[in-house]
């Protein structure tokens, strides 16, 4: 029932090390270092403020941090020889405001990346976009645009658009804060499928049913820097800090189980 | 009433294919400087940004008439750059309108949200690829409104160009009723110049219905310009 022990034997697909950031006086994070290897999904969880979203932009690179290293398996995205474009192509991002195309129905958010970025025929990546539709469950929203959707609706595109290009990796940045609590339901269920299926996550979340479901560990941050990380049940049941268990029973309450 | 024809025939034959030449090519020579100044004021280099901001508050801030002036006689008597009437006119219009129209750009471009940027780029794309398909697409649909406001005063600043002797509209205008004064009477310049001030307005419109045409054709879901509200 549990694989969560066979991911662990997966390469490391991430590394993070040292990474800063500064944005003014405002020191957002204070060297983070973390891996991910492949199918694990980690849950990053702590209070507003404290870099959360700042950590997965300087992933990407699109924040660039002011110090520290990012590998994406044995290259070092963080270098300048490191055409960064390729390596954005092989990581997912899922936006907390979606950020579908505006001007693009639902399929041809999913294909244009596939088109332009790996060159794919129009046929091809038209076929590959009803897939990625398919797998998260809109396949019959194919023809609709962005407006014409609801929040979760198109949650469910972007995470179709970023699956379209078969990354390595996906980072979520709180994928469901900006949707109706009726509406989170049915975003969580395909992340749970995804994590089932083997893809690496790492997902900005207060969603602690989630974390508990499938999280391979929770991450929690705080004041820049990494607090404390390891399995969930481990950090509600016996965390190394009290800041941490406290934190975990605030977003427990108020966000339930 | 035979009078009236003839004026109206001469106005429309001699007159309105100028009128029409000058307002494509001022349209075209803004469309053409304008897109590119627009996106360099927005994703140019610092030195390229307070360039092109430079030449629109020159162009936006001279009126039409003394630019004209300046293109055609300053450049002749000055530099001995003798440049013909009509090329006069359609230069010193036109980059006028290229900074009119750098500005209706620049503010369709910006109100792309920024997340468009960032979710083009976050799948690999570069940051050409993403204003060219992602950007670039959106901004055109959100500039056709304000687009039409250029139009309309492109078109009616071509009148100025018979100024310096341009044969268009205007030009026809005043030549017919110079004439035509001292041959039925003074009253007929008011007759002949709302003949022109017809023209002027049924292109005008034309001109709209086209533009709204386009702007219905192009429309998609979450694009809408007007709110929908019912009463």
């Amino acid at each position: 029932m549990d694989t969560r022990q066979h991911h662990n034997l997966g390469d490391v697909v991430l590394r993070v090390e040292g990474v800063h950031k500064t944005y003014g006086d405002n020191h957002v994070l204070r060297g983070v270092s973390l891996q991910m290897r492949r199918g694990e999904t980690k849950v990053v969880i702590g209070p507003s403020g404290t870099g959360k979203s700042t950590l997965l932009r300087c992933i990407n690179q699109l924040t660039v941090p002011d110090q520290g290293r990012v590998w994406l398996g044995d290259c070092e995205i963080t270098s300048r020889k490191e055409d960064i474009n390729c390596a954005r192509a092989q990581i997912g991002f899922v936006f907390q405001s979606f950020n579908l195309f505006t001007h693009l129905t639902a399929l041809h958010n999913v294909r244009i990346a596939p088109m332009k970025v790996s060159r794919m025929t129009k046929a091809e990546a038209t076929k590959l976009a009803m897939t990625e539709l398919e797998r998260v469950g809109l396949a019959d929203k194919a023809e609709a645009y962005p407006a014409e959707l609801s929040g979760g609706q198109q949650q469910r595109v972007s995470i179709a658009r970023a699956l379209a290009m078969s990354p390595k990796l996906i980072l979520f940045d709180e994928p469901t804060s900006a949707l109706d609590p009726e509406l989170i339901g049915e975003v969580l269920e395909v992340m749970v499928s995804l994590a089932k299926e083997g893809m690496t996550m790492l997902v900005v979340s207060h969603e602690m049913g989630f974390a508990r479901a499938v999280a391979d560990e929770i991450i929690f941050m705080e004041g820049g820097g990494i607090l404390e990380q390891g399995p969930p049940e481990q950090l509600f049941r016996n965390p190394e800090h009290a800041r941490t268990g406290e934190f975990l029973n605030k977003i427990t309450e108020l966000y339930g189980e | 009433m035979s009078t009236i024809w003839q004026s109206l025939e001469l106005l429309i034959t001699r007159g309105l294919p100028m009128t029409l030449l000058l307002t494509l090519g001022l349209l075209g020579t803004g469309l053409l400087l304008g897109f590119p100044l627009a996106f360099l004021q927005v994703y140019g280099y610092r030195p390229v940004r307070w360039l092109c901001r430079g030449y629109e508050q020159l162009f936006r801030g001279v009126p039409a008439l003394v630019l004209i002036l300046i293109f055609h006689s300053g450049l002749s008597r000055t530099f001995d750059i003798l440049l013909p009437a009509f090329a006069s006119a359609l230069l010193a219009l036109g980059l006028r309108s290229s900074a009119y129209q750098s500005q209706i750009f620049r503010g369709a471009i910006q109100s792309v949200g920024e997340g468009q940027m960032l979710a083009a780029r976050s799948v690999g794309m570069s940051k050409t690829q993403a204003i060219r398909h992602i950007i670039l697409p959106q901004a055109f649909r959100l500039s056709i409104p304000p687009w039409t406001n250029e139009f309309s005063s492109v078109l009616k600043d071509t009148s100025l160009a018979s100024a310096i002797g341009v044969l268009e509209l205007m030009k026809q205008t005043t030549l017919i009723f110079t004439r035509i004064q001292f041959i039925h009477g003074a009253q007929w310049i008011l007759v002949i110049l709302m003949l022109a001030a017809l023209i002027y307005w049924a292109l005008t419109y034309l001109g709209n219905v086209g533009l709204s045409f386009l702007e219905s054709r192009m429309r998609i879901p979450g694009f809408e310009t007007k709110g929908q509200v019912e009463r």
